[in-house]
């Protein structure tokens, strides 16, 4: 890190190099994974340098060992990671929802490719975002991030940390093959000027520590196991004590918090970027490398006299319903252009008053999205 | 001896909230516990440097009862957390309570990985030959011609070899043992947790409620006779023709070598990164 201090070089990394330098950067120390394209190279890139580090890189058997591994890195307190794709996101499934149960900080990363199974493994698609939602079974909340450029990889690794630790719970990170295997230049931002949250942990003499407290934030002091805070970790519902309940008023307390506690943080989780949006008439609401051909499709249109603008999701879940509505409400036509059959353009109908026309424009084919493709459709959506 | 153990059951039991435990009376999980609490009384760890890992089943519950830091994770997967836990906390001693089930059907492949890894930690196998909290289906282990709920015909399947799968996947200490034979089991624990790498002690234990009463076992003493008769051990076996071992538990220690464990292994990669790095940057690849 203190290499950086004195010559911060520009760097040409590409997508997949530059989500794992963040992830450094916002002190990871651990990284189990399984080899997948077309999200190896966050492996290889971690195994190379954590060590020196003082961290740990690991390569497991399969992607479900891959997740149990992270997981119980992060309940030693260590910040840990895992990155993927479809296929293996697939089997992390059942441990991040233990990851979401026992409100344990993990970042995962799920470079999109085509599917469902073996799918596409070279081309992109964005295919799992509704996967990253509901993925795990049983009713939880995640956070989920949608990076669109190598800066942005670099950028949303560090806050994905951030979240995980501050609101104690697992965050994914969907990249897509286009996102992952361009190289950009980049010029790191030196440690100094990345803010770095760290979990919060119990102040309390160990037999008074409870470890699923409520507090006000709804997010309860972790203690890493060593440090003398004895307690229990289990998948089972968990009174405070983190014991198994079958008590309905301990139950629904503690599903009641899990959710609350990232409703409370909407005003920081919920990220999003605004393009060309203050005369705009009519707007793009995208996420991930289709958001990169969306900019360039407004500025495109606005060439054909259309005043379009462009609300770029960073955060995907919570859906960021504040500033999609501001956009129904400010837009007589919005478009939501993704490489699936219309996952998040559902969210934006969900929310959307009535008061603009929300259309879709879909490409399953493995292929980006172009901007002419987007712009072609703006033109005739406003014409 | 028995103000003794009752002094054990007050320092390394949780009495609080979490007693009456969910086992059948007369259930080999108790004396497994028993034997456990006694190994690392005997070896003086610091409870708080003792992390209990287990996965679902009956013995999986066991962490709920222990006084350390305990984790109960999902089905199988007690292996994959313990290698997180150990591989970022050195200073940890992690155990790991599994089924038969659990071990070798749905978290088998994470059991001969670790095995063959070698991650410093112990692995215990409460080897009931049943899916006992589920009601009584057969497992891995359950031995061919047996009746379960789902083989009511009796089992067509050849039981897994639990301890043989380490020894073959090269752990560094391999052990195998029954629970009538208690003494000779806290032995055995207290060895694996003292070995350094990966280590395995497979307890034959009583399932009488779902294993035993649908094989004229259905006692906990008969399932113990059971245990007593059939039982050979290790340095016993050299003498004994093959025929003569057909459906015997061979009990004692069954693989024990000196092997780098992967944290030792680990360590040295860091030291040669660090290297590295202090001589010039790391390898040129990523940096502009």
């Amino acid at each position: 890190m203190n290499e950086r201090k004195t010559a911060r070089k520009t760097l040409l990394l590409q997508g997949n190099e530059a989500l794992a330098e963040g992830a450094l950067a916002a002190g990871c120390r651990f990284f189990a994974g399984y080899p997948i394209t077309p999200a190896s190279e966050i492996a290889e890139h971690m195994a190379l340098k954590l060590p020196a580090l003082g961290g740990s890189f690991i390569q497991m058997e399969d992607e479900i060992a891959s997740m149990g591994a992270v997981i119980g890195a992060s309940l030693v307190g260590v910040k840990s990671m895992t990155a993927t794709s479809g296929p293996g996101f697939s089997l992390m499934q059942e441990n991040i929802g233990f990851a979401c149960m026992t409100e344990t900080p993990c970042v995962v990363v799920d470079v999109m490719r085509g599917g469902p199974s073996t799918g596409l493994p070279t081309l992109a698609s964005q295919g799992d975002v509704m996967q990253a939602r509901w993925g795990t079974h049983g009713d939880h909340p995640i956070i989920v991030l949608a990076v669109s450029s190598v800066r942005d990889c670099f950028e949303i690794a560090v806050f994905a940390f951030n979240l995980s630790e501050k609101y104690r719970v697992p965050v994914i990170i969907l990249s897509d093959e286009i996102v992952a295997h361009t190289r950009e230049t980049f010029v790191p931002p030196s440690p100094d000027e990345i803010e770095i949250y760290n979990r919060v942990t119990p102040t309390v003499p160990p037999e008074w520590y409870l470890p699923y407290e409520d507090t006000g934030t709804g997010v309860p002091p972790m203690a890493a196991f060593g440090d003398g805070y004895r307690h229990h970790v289990t998948g089972l519902t968990h009174d405070e004590r983190g014991f198994p309940t079958q008590r309905s008023e301990e139950i629904d307390a503690l599903m009641r918090r899990q959710f609350r506690k990232i409703t409370q943080g909407f005003h920081e989780i919920q990220r999003v970027e605004t393009f060309m949006m203050e005369d705009a008439e009519i707007a793009v609401i995208a996420y991930g490398s289709v958001a990169r051909s969306s900019r360039r499709a407004v500025l495109e249109a606005r060439e054909h006299g259309v005043k379009a603008g462009l609300l770029q999701l960073v955060t995907l879940f919570p859906f960021p319903r504040r500033y999609a509505e501001k956009v129904l409400q400010q837009c007589r036509a919005v478009l939501v252009p993704e490489m699936n059959m219309g996952q998040i353009s559902r969210e934006v109908k969900r929310v959307h008053l009535n008061s603009s026309r929300v259309e879709t424009l879909n490409r399953v084919d493995g292929r980006l999205i172009t901007p002419r493709e987007i712009s072609d459709c703006l033109i005739k959506m406003y014409y | 001896m028995a103000e003794g153990m009752t002094g054990l059951v007050h320092k390394y039991l949780r009495h609080d909230k979490k007693f009456p435990h969910i086992w059948c009376p007369g259930c080999g999980n108790g004396i497994v516990l028993g034997s456990l609490i006694r190994a690392i009384d005997r070896l003086g760890l610091d409870k708080n440097r003792v992390a209990l890992v287990s996965g679902i089943g009956c013995a999986g519950r066991m962490t709920t009862y222990a006084d350390f830091n305990t984790l109960h994770t999902p089905h199988g997967r007690a292996l994959t957390y313990a290698t997180g836990l150990k591989l970022s906390r050195e200073d940890l001693t992690v155990i790991v309570i599994m089924g038969d089930g659990d071990a070798t059907a749905i978290g088998g492949n994470h059991y001969i990985h670790s095995a063959r890894r070698n991650v410093d930690m112990t692995a215990i196998i409460v080897n009931n030959q049943i899916y006992g909290m589920t009601g009584g289906q057969y497992s891995p282990t359950t031995p061919y011609g047996s009746k379960t709920t789902t083989t009511p015909y009796g089992m067509v399947e050849h039981a897994f070899d639990i301890s043989a799968l380490a020894v073959a996947a090269e752990a560094s200490y391999v052990a195998r043992c029954t629970v009538y034979h208690a003494a000779l089991l806290d032995q055995l624990i207290e060895s694996a947790i003292r070995k350094k790498g990966f280590s395995s002690v497979e307890v034959l234990s009583n399932c009488h409620t779902q294993f035993g009463r649908r094989n004229k076992m259905s006692s906990p003493v008969k399932m113990l006779e059971w245990f007593k008769e059939n039982s050979v051990r290790m340095h016993a076996t050299a003498k004994m023709k093959p025929e003569e071992l057909q459906g015997k538990f061979i009990i004692g220690v069954l693989a024990d070598s000196e092997r780098p464990s992967y944290n030792d292994e680990y360590e040295k990669v860091r030291e040669q990164a660090r290297g590295i790095s202090a001589e010039r940057k790391p390898p040129a690849r990523f940096e502009g």
